[in-house]
């Protein structure tokens, strides 16, 4: 029978088959960071139990880190708690464990892969929704609770009931101007939020294939949003020449051995999926989210919608309660949005490709004086450095935006990067949910080239016309 | 995880109704790391007063009850959120069993992945066990009878399979699966060989 990547790999780590399409499960790769793990690793403790394979295993932390100044101490006690638990236990249990100061840290979706940790056809889990992110390599690729992360340190499987196949498909050629991040929203904007509720998505497609591996991940990264526990994308040239000699990436003497085994992985050509979905890479237009949902989602050339437009009451009532919260009236042009703040980082946009998109657009221009601030927060130590040579933060620096150390930082309120309620934020992370980067505060998910010209204009413009108003 | 097969211990009687996971553990008490160190914060609103001082003559620190296995509960015991910390920090109390005429669904559940035996039986035979327990008898629980023992008095009480089993062979979620460790290992034998690249 012809089958699906998903279907492979899920063929692959098969441990025991416990019927009706539940499964015991292998777990390849474990990323551990300070928020879900503390509790996992007391209960083995507690259960007087020890970790499977270590190998499997990197603990960095990335949520609670400050982003400002690395040695200044947290305020948050918890935050400290947190941090301070990773470090003793990865100690305590022999983990590779990247520390705050080391050039390595970061987001663990984007020190995955820049590590060669993640790999194709491997299965990958960490305590966070994000790790789909790593579908863009060809792995599965999802996010667990914390007495799962718990029972993977302890067995090395998860029990599992298959998801069903859905594809993606995007050809055409994407207009200058827009990125993996309006292909994702623009992908979610058409299925909704629960569109692969159940499924895992493979994206495929022209436009799929000339996304850069950073593209790859940031339209993986998304299909959470879209309702999909992980996303997968088909492995090829791009992604072996990325992955060739990264750290844990297969040495010299297994290198062809494991290539030969990669580009086994994609679908078969006559693989069926449960759900398809066609999209046209030339119609895409850069998107900006208006509401509390990441589908709720226009071209920024159109209007915030009126909520008599939905089709069901619920819809209806969930737009009038978002654009009361967004403080935005139906109609209004996505373009007359004033923002106040601008967020660049996320592990949906926080990779050397995003930063020189963003650059690109800065420099020789000023933030505009209405924007309280403008962050840039790479999503590594290695990614600040590769900018760095390049020049990118002294672009950045003289336009008034701030550049800062890795980590998390606004995608969430969970560290001192917030924004105040009311304030307009022109975000490049993944979710615009309520009070999501401060109490009140209200998120427009969209690209870095994009966040980059609503600084400078100081409300949002479409970035294919954008001749620097500021 | 311990196993459960039977427990003969003396009890303590808290026979209030609707005791709700506040109570059990307040939430101030949840920001923590850890799933250990709730015990002392277990029950606080019946065992402490505001100014921190112990209420005198509380069952849970009083010297009549120190030892005791056996909880008898009230009606829709351990109602309220989904908290896991309610059964660790009754748990750490020294707590095994449960004796009440009915338990939140949630709290039940949580009960039995730590371990924990949870028996219904009817309001007059808990109202029994009560007096039982003041009078400082020792009470048995059989998990493999399903029964409640105490001086001449003998209750029956209703048990799910699959929850007596993990109870009986102390096994949580995990020990569940660390019961195919065989089959892991030798996934693991065949998995070295096809993609070594992935071991270390
Ligand atoms: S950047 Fe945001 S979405 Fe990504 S892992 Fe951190 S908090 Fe989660």
């Amino acid at each position: 029978m012809p089958q699906t990547m998903y279907d492979k790999i899920w063929k692959h780590h098969l441990v025991e088959n416990r019927g009706e399409d539940v499964a015991l499960i292998y777990i390849d790769r474990h990323l551990v960071h300070e928020v879900t793990s503390p509790q996992a690793f007391d209960g083995l403790k507690a259960a007087g139990r020890d970790i499977h394979r270590r190998d499997s295993i990197i603990a960095v932390p990335d949520h609670n880190v400050p982003t400002k100044n690395r040695y200044l101490k947290n305020p948050d006690p918890m935050s400290i708690a947190q941090l301070e638990a990773l470090e003793a236990n990865a100690l305590a249990y022999g983990l590779d464990y990247i520390p705050i100061d080391d050039v390595r840290q970061g987001i663990v979706h984007v020190i995955g892969p820049e590590q060669g940790f993640t790999q194709p056809g491997i299965t990958m889990v960490c305590g966070d929704s994000h790790t789909s992110t790593h579908g863009a390599f060809g792995a599965l690729a999802f996010g667990i609770g914390t007495s799962e992360v718990e029972h993977v340190l302890a067995t090395q499987t998860l029990l599992l009931k298959k998801a069903k196949n859905m594809r993606v498909t995007v050809n055409g050629v994407l207009p200058i101007g827009c990125s993996a991040k309006d292909v994702a929203l623009a992908i979610i904007g058409r299925v909704g939020t629960a569109g692969g509720t159940g499924h895992i998505i493979e994206y495929a497609g022209s436009v799929i294939e000339a996304l850069s591996m950073e593209g790859r991940m940031t339209l993986c990264n998304m299909s959470i949003e879209a309702g999909a526990r992980a996303g997968l994308v088909a492995p090829d040239e791009k992604t072996f020449d990325y992955l060739r000699g990264r750290p844990y990436a297969p040495k010299a003497g297994q290198w062809s051995a494991a290539v030969a085994h990669w580009r086994s992985l994609s679908s078969d050509d006559d693989a069926l999926f449960d759900k398809e979905i066609f999209l046209s890479g030339d119609d895409i237009v850069p998107q900006v989210t208006w509401g509390t949902s990441p589908e709720d989602v226009v071209p920024v050339t159109g209007k915030v919608p009126a909520p008599e437009t939905f089709d069901e009451p619920s819809k209806q009532e969930g737009a009038e309660k978002a654009l009361s919260y967004m403080g935005l009236s139906a109609g209004q042009a996505i373009t007359d949005i004033n923002v106040d703040r601008v967020f660049i980082g996320s592990c949906t946009n926080s990779r050397i490709e995003d930063m020189r998109e963003a650059a690109a657009i800065v420099k020789g221009r000023k933030k505009a004086a209405n924007v309280i601030e403008a962050l840039v927060v790479p999503g590594s130590g290695l990614v600040k450095a590769q900018a760095e040579e390049e020049g990118l933060d002294q672009i950045f620096i003289d336009a008034g935006f701030e550049w800062r150390e890795p980590g998390c930082s606004m995608c969430l309120a969970m560290n001192p990067d917030k924004a105040g309620a009311g304030e307009h934020v022109a975000s490049t992370s993944n979710r615009n949910f309520v009070s999501r980067q401060g109490p009140g505060a209200r998120t427009h998910l969209v690209s870095p080239a994009m966040a980059a010209a609503a600084g400078i204009a100081g409300h949002f413009v479409d970035v294919r016309d954008f001749q620097g108003e500021g | 995880m311990e196993k459960f097969t039977k427990i003969t211990s003396i009890a303590t009687p808290f026979p209030r109704a609707n005791v709700d996971t506040d109570i059990i553990i307040p939430a101030q008490h949840l920001k923590s790391i850890k799933r250990t160190g709730f015990g002392e914060h277990a029950f606080e609103s019946v065992r402490y007063n505001a100014d921190g001082s112990r209420v005198e003559g509380n069952v849970f620190d009083s010297k009549r009850y120190s030892g005791a296995n056996i909880l008898i509960a009230g009606d829709n015991f351990g109602c309220g959120s989904s908290r896991e910390h309610a059964p660790w920090a009754i748990n750490e109390l020294g707590y095994r069993c449960i004796i009440a005429p009915s338990f939140a669904d949630i709290f039940a559940g949580n009960c039995i992945k730590n371990g924990i035996l949870t028996v219904t039986l009817s309001q007059g035979d808990v109202d029994a066990l009560v007096v039982a327990a003041e009078a400082g008898h020792q009470i048995t629980v059989d998990l493999e009878e399903q029964t409640v023992t105490c001086e001449n008095a003998l209750y029956r009480f209703d048990f799910n399979p699959t929850h007596k089993d993990m109870l009986m062979q102390g096994l949580d979620e995990i020990g569940q699966t660390l019961t195919a460790k065989k089959a892991i290992t030798s996934f693991e034998a065949k998995q070295k060989m096809m993609t070594p690249w992935l071991y270390r």
